[in-house]
């Protein structure tokens, strides 16, 4: 085989792998029992879901021009989705969706009242 | 971070313009424009840097102070030891959803060592990339970090968790070490 058919077969199951991993997200999106652990779901395989599909198209592409657009999406998914999980975690833990049966630990409702004003940086 | 401010004469305020077009930021900017062209000459060069020097004057951002060096293989333990940590925990949170388990969770407050904010925010990015954890508040203040993390079961998960986020640290401590406090005055 040549090279050019072993990196098909590689881009092949990147992409499948990353196809995979971005359906156990959405079934962790509809099993999880509350926002926050369906935030874990829902964000964190799908990245590197992410990052194995676009390998697999760099890799079928084989076209340095298109490499550039690939990292560039990579680095701003990767960007965007830790603000997103981010802002959404917080806005749910401080409207008191939390299911605290669910949690073993609780560290932060615990944390004696703060001075600073919710919402400061 | 707010912008820099400057006072007009009447009084009121406006973000300051004179400082805003900071080199590494057109830099980066600038190959962001050359990768979403998917090509480099001279005129999509030029370009670049005029979009790059507009997008800086019309947001304007207070400079970053980046007073710190580079280690290089310390650097690459720590990438190398983030893909496999992505990997692992990757596994990790797709296993919890395909098993028909009632997961228990624990909020963690990481109390972090360093006490510079570009650390914090590193530390809280590569925490939150990794499967398993999502920060849910982040306090300036006393730099603690307080992660929401997925099927811990008692409390001497939750240690090994915190743990783990302070090796995190230590690593990203040995790549980007703080330059002497001297060099920093004078930059």
């Amino acid at each position: 085989m040549t090279w050019t058919g072993v990196a098909d077969v590689v881009a092949a199951a990147c992409i499948l792998l990353g196809a995979l991993l971005a359906l156990i997200a959405a079934i962790g999106v509809v099993r999880m029992p509350d926002l926050l652990s369906r935030m874990h779901a829902a964000t964190k395989p799908q990245v590197l879901g992410t990052v194995l599909v676009m390998a697999g198209v760099g890799l079928r592409l084989r076209d340095l021009s298109v490499v550039g657009v690939l990292v560039l999406i990579v680095l701003l998914q990767m960007a965007t989705s830790i603000v997103a999980s981010h802002m959404v975690g917080r806005a749910s833990f401080r409207a008191g969706q939390v299911r605290h049966d669910l949690l073993v630990i609780d560290e932060l409702s615990s944390e004696p009242a703060q001075d600073e004003p919710r919402g400061a940086p | 971070m707010s912008p820099v401010l400057h006072t007009r004469r009447d009084g009121t305020t406006r973000p300051a313009r004179h400082r805003a077009v900071q080199p590494p930021a057109v830099a980066g900017l600038t190959l962001v424009w050359l990768a979403l062209w998917g090509d480099v000459t001279p005129l999509l060069l030029v370009g670049g840097v005029l979009v790059a020097v507009m997008v800086c004057l019309v947001f304007p951002l207070p400079p970053l102070h980046l007073s710190f060096r580079v280690r290089p293989l310390a650097l690459v333990a720590l990438v190398g030891r983030f893909i496999v940590d992505v990997v692992r925990a990757s596994v990790e949170v797709s296993s919890v959803v395909l098993r028909r388990r009632q997961v228990s969770n624990a909020v963690v407050a990481v109390d972090l060592e360093s006490s510079s904010d570009l650390m914090m925010t590193l530390v809280a990015s590569m925490l939150s990339l990794v499967p398993g954890s999502v920060v849910v508040e982040a306090r300036r203040s006393t730099h603690t970090l307080f992660l929401h993390v997925i099927d811990v079961r008692d409390e001497e998960a939750v240690e090994r968790f915190r743990q783990e986020a302070l090796a995190l640290e230590q690593r990203l401590l040995r790549a980007f070490p703080a330059r002497a406090t001297g060099q920093e005055e004078a930059s």
